[in-house]
């Protein structure tokens, strides 16, 4: 006979499915690669073969000149997170990768809108929302103004969406970047 | 030292003995240094054939396929049989040349961007761009190739660099932070998958090509013997259980065995080991075995929950996991009276849906009795490479594979023209061994150059030509779901294969009465040099039983 104890029944009715499907929201992704020719080209192109959307995408530096960081946001309504971060992980130059949690991260992007204002009315109105969103004005000119604004890619929405009706000439985004929040390294 | 000669001090030190390829411009260097190294360069007549007869190789030996391509055409050449090695995760180094470092980018002459190109069908790839880096880059490829899910590396030497003076010391250690592949699997979910077998009334095991790609077949079939566990494999997993085993119920999926589909229809536990649940396998995936609870044992994590949600994953080598989990399993003493309604139920599948065909009553051939033909002349021992089509699956239901490594085919990327070039490789390979290639003639005329190759290499292996004059498994599909529109599936034209093998120097042989079969496929074995049997098969045999595209298990037609 076995050892005691090790013979209880088990109910297969009762084994659920581990991980997988989807979770429904969005998600970012930290992930340091080694900084090797192609690695962009890897990532993307592994995400344009296996379907998965980007929604943003930064890259940048690390404080080691052999690594850099790269800053996803996947929308997990339409992709299974988990599948996404195992093909990630196959790639040989992938080190590390942290699906960081909402809660216990800071994120910003930074955004820089070009407005179209014709007198100093709309100018000024522009500046202030620009004021009230902590953003800086960084160009002006007769016809327009240029403002940089930090935050939370819902701040930037909700800014956009504020100074669009002055006519919005163009906006560019850097995609948000991510740390851990607390002493741990993301 | 010349960087070639460092690649060649490399591959030694990897202990490869044979590579197949094709010298060109931009891998001159590395042919040069290629002449007196001492290791056998097989030069195919195309590098699709080269790439092939490396998966070849190192699917009859287990060991790293080399093959070496030039830069531009060269390397596209070799583009199919990478892909191919990715989708059945063939251990592969492919070593192209490329242009000198001051022409790329420029459009030079034979220039193609390989790395870019191959970047969605490589485990891995490396463009050299420091020649001191050559010899790291060679032993990384080597590792990376063979280790966790084995797979394609591409490394690419621009022409200038595969000449300069390297300092060379022999490379003892690779480092790879982002590449350490798990093998050991978890004890505790071991532990609970013994457990959920024992509890298991209707249990399945379902084997894949990672099993022999593990080298576990042994432990495969000890976990299988140690009770009374049906099982059933893959395409990619033939041989990994013997085929004459009580316990076998032959292979599953699209043109498997009806008691292997109906059996994971019904059961309530399957444990997959190294497959990856598959297409072709499942059939329509939301009514894919919905009885049953997943044990899925793989070294790729990303199989895991991929197509089927597990719910006890291990991730790890099965060579590692399976005597463990066979061990826990032996020690839980679970009742084999518990199978025996099972097996009633699978033994009345196998009786009233053995695998069958119409024998002819005259001369004709039919396809699946020359399978059954070649089975006998061979004893059931060679070593059986196969185009795709239906002789591929004719082979797989009626060749009993009892081994592995045993079996050789193009299963998840399906190439026509694999047969060939990879029984070449794998006759040099294991040269004590039969190596018969089941070639469809649609097929063969794709890769046929590579006859060349085997006469002037001395590779004697042996090809039986199922000759049905057709595309035959696009006319079946034709007939049966496309309203007999045969469209560009006769195939006119075709050349007489016997004087063909004899302009390359090889033997053909005809035959089209059954009762010559198999006296010709012996004689042909016991030649010393490459020969081709021209069999003339019945031209509209329907390989069955079949599930349809998009059907379930239940809807087995055939």
């Amino acid at each position: 006979m076995g050892e005691p104890g090790t013979k209880e029944v088990l109910h297969l009715e009762d084994l659920e499915v581990s991980g997988g499907g989807r979770t429904g929201r969005k998600h970012v992704l930290s992930i340091l690669a080694e900084n090797k020719p192609g690695v962009l080209a890897r990532i993307a192109g592994l995400f344009a073969r296996r379907g998965f959307n980007i929604d943003s995408l930064a890259v940048g530096p690390t404080d080691d000149v052999s690594i850099s960081r790269f800053t996803l946001t996947v929308d997990g309504a339409t992709h299974p997170i988990d599948q996404v971060t195992k093909q990630l992980h196959k790639l040989v130059h992938v080190i590390k990768i942290r699906d960081l949690e909402p809660g216990e991260t800071v994120a910003r992007e930074l955004a820089l809108f070009k407005i179209s204002c014709q007198d100093g009315d709309t100018r000024a109105q522009v500046m202030q929302y620009a004021d009230i969103f902590r953003g800086k004005t960084v160009d002006v000119s007769k016809r327009s103004v240029t403002v940089e604004v930090t935050g939370t890619d819902d701040k930037i929405a909700a800014f956009e969406e504020l100074v669009r009706p002055f006519g919005l000439i163009e906006m560019v985004r850097t995609g948000e970047v991510a740390v851990a929040r607390g002493r741990s390294a993301t | 030292m010349r960087a070639v000669d460092a690649i060649m001090e490399c591959l030694k030190a990897e202990g490869v003995e044979h590579v197949f390829g094709i010298p060109g411009g931009a891998n001159l260097p590395t042919y040069d240094a290629l002449y007196d190294a001492g290791i056998r360069h097989v030069q195919c007549r195309h590098e699709q054939g080269a790439g092939h007869a490396a998966e070849g190789y190192a699917k009859a030996s287990g060991r790293v396929g080399v093959a070496l391509a030039t830069s531009g055409p060269g390397a596209t050449n070799l583009v199919t049989a990478i892909a191919d090695a990715m989708m059945d995760s063939v251990p592969t180094v492919f070593l192209t040349g490329q242009v000198r470092t001051d022409l790329i980018g420029t459009d030079g002459f034979q220039e193609a961007d390989i790395s870019g190109i191959t970047m969605p069908i490589v485990k891995h790839s490396i463009l050299i761009q420091d020649p001191r880096d050559i010899p790291k880059a060679i032993h990384e490829a080597f590792h990376i190739a063979s280790s966790g899910r084995p797979g394609p590396v591409l490394v690419d030497v621009p022409q200038d660099l595969s000449r300069a003076d390297i300092p060379y010391e022999p490379v003892s250690k690779v480092h790879l932070p982002g590449y350490q592949p798990t093998t050991e699997g978890n004890a505790k979910q071991i532990r609970l998958a013994a457990k959920a077998m024992a509890n298991s009334r209707r249990p399945v095991i379902y084997g894949g090509g990672g099993v022999i790609n593990a080298n576990a077949g042994p432990e495969f079939r000890d976990l299988c013997l140690s009770d009374n566990l049906p099982v059933t494999c893959t395409l990619m997993g033939l041989g990994a259980f013997p085929a004459d085993e009580r316990q076998w119920l032959g292979m599953l999926g699209m043109h498997g065995t009806r008691t292997a589909n109906y059996a994971m229809d019904e059961a309530d536990l399957i444990v997959a080991i190294g497959a990856r649940f598959d297409d072709r396998v499942t059939g329509k995936l939301s009514e894919f075995a919905p009885r049953a609870k997943f044990i899925h044992i793989d070294v790729d994590p990303a199989e895991i929950s991929k197509n089927v949600p597990a719910h006890i994953p291990i991730v790890g080598d099965a060579k590692s996991i399976l005597p463990k989990l066979t061990a826990e399993y032996r020690a839980l003493e679970a009742d084999p009276a518990r199978l025996e309604g099972w097996w009633q139920r699978l033994h009345g599948w196998q009786e009233k849906y053995p695998l069958r065909y119409d024998p002819s009553e005259d001369s004709e051939i039919k396809p699946q009795f020359m399978v059954e033909a070649m089975f006998e002349a061979t004893d059931g021992q060679a070593i059986v490479t196969s185009d795709v089509g239906q002789h591929q699956m004719w082979a797989a239901q009626y060749y009993g594979f009892t081994r592995p490594r045993q079996w050789i085919n193009s299963g998840g990327l399906g190439t026509m023209g694999f047969g060939l070039p990879s029984a070449m490789g794998a006759k040099v390979a294991c040269p004590d061994q039969d190596v018969v290639c089941l070639a469809g003639d649609g097929s063969l005329i794709m890769t046929v150059q590579e006859f060349a190759t085997c006469v002037d290499e001395q590779i004697p292996v042996k090809v039986f030509l199922m000759n049905n004059g057709y595309l035959g498994m696009v006319r079946q599909w034709q007939e049966l779901f496309w309203d007999k529109r045969y469209s560009s599936v006769k195939m006119g034209g075709s050349p007489d294969w016997v004087k063909l093998a004899e302009a390359f120097g090889a033997k053909g042989m005809l035959v089209s009465d059954k009762s010559e079969l198999k006296d010709a496929f012996k004689s042909a074995l016991a030649e010393d040099g490459p020969v081709l049997v021209d069999v003339r098969v019945s031209p509209e045999e329907n390989c069955y039983p079949m599930i349809p595209a998009g059907q379930a298990a239940r809807d087995m037609v055939g």
